[in-house]
């Protein structure tokens, strides 16, 4: 069982209490209009899928009710980071390999 | 005070209200005394409940809710506001949402009091039908707690005066720590009978006693 950091609860919960919402930081295209039948897919549909760090949005349901952000590896589940919506990752595989 | 049609949800003809465990029915083998029970449950219903949203940012909402209610707004998760011998208490649940209990029957004024101090940005509901408080005692209340919830009730961890929304039997429940050894739940109206069944099954083998 994950162990995550709730960024406004201040506190490690049980994954128990939280729900998988998906990739984050999808910018939805600024004139829709405009957008091609291509790139609508891309926005609606298509997901990044990496393997590694991976920044998706997590949401604590019995807890405070409000969504986050959190850095996970998808090979090993790890999660290393969490922030709050409208913040941005400090983390990601770029910085993970010029760490090592 | 906003423009707004405001209700006293608690009518003044005498109608017979009853609690949302008023129909409940356990079949469980209960400790006739409360001295040689691990767990005493006893149902504080009727009190008043009421959903506060506001910017915790905002200094004026802030210090508005306090000379409304006189407890301050707490800030962050855990700590509750209490005024015990008003009988309120107020409760962080997220960022811009609070809860607060107050005794029965006034739970109006507290709304009133509320939309006449308060100003800008707010909104406070009466939430008093949708929700029970259960009050637990007794020495064996935090072990049966543990079979209920994987929050850590461990006394380092959970310190007298905090208060959780978490998972509680396959729902949710907000767990509170009146002092050293009363606990209360805040539990859903839609799944008060549910968890009471449980709780008096989970608190079976300690020895359980309900009290009126």
């Amino acid at each position: 069982m994950l162990h995550i950091y709730c960024p406004h609860c201040e506190e490690y919960r049980e994954e128990e209490e939280f729900r998988p919402k998906g990739e984050a930081h999808i910018a939805r295209p600024q004139n829709p209009e405009e957008t091609s039948d291509e790139e609508w897919g891309d926005y609606l549909f298509f997901r990044k899928n990496p393997r590694g760090a991976h920044h998706e949005q997590w949401y604590h349901a019995a807890g405070c009710r409000k969504f986050f952000n959190v850095t996970r590896d998808t090979v090993s589940y790890e999660i290393l980071e969490t922030y709050k919506v409208g913040e941005l990752p400090t983390i990601d595989d770029t910085s993970r390999r010029a760490a090592k | 005070m906003s423009e707004f049609a405001t209700i006293d949800l608690v009518p003044t003809e005498p109608v017979k209200a009853e609690s949302p465990l008023a129909m409940c029915r356990v079949d469980v083998i209960t400790e006739p005394k409360a001295q040689s029970a691990g767990v005493v449950v006893r149902e504080h219903a009727f009190l008043g409940h009421l959903v506060l949203r506001g910017n915790a940012g905002d200094a004026g909402f802030v210090n508005g809710v306090e000379q409304a209610l006189g407890v301050p707004l707490p800030l962050k998760m855990g700590p509750l506001s209490v005024d015990e011998a008003r009988g309120v208490s107020l409760q962080w649940i997220s960022p811009d949402e609070w809860l607060i209990i107050v005794p029965g029957g006034e739970a109006f004024a507290a709304e009133q009091r509320l939309r006449e101090t308060l100003g800008g940005h707010f909104a406070v509901m009466n939430v008093s039908g949708g929700q029970t408080v259960l009050e637990l005692s007794g020495p064996a209340v935090p072990e049966m707690l543990m079979k209920c919830t994987p929050y850590d009730v461990h006394p380092n961890h959970f310190p007298v005066g905090k208060g959780v929304s978490t998972t509680f039997a396959k729902t949710t429940a907000i767990i509170r720590r009146l002092d050293e050894d009363r606990w209360a739940l805040v539990i859903r109206r839609s799944f008060a009978d549910y968890l009471y069944r449980w709780l008096l099954d989970a608190s079976e083998e300690f020895g359980v006693h309900v009290a009126r």
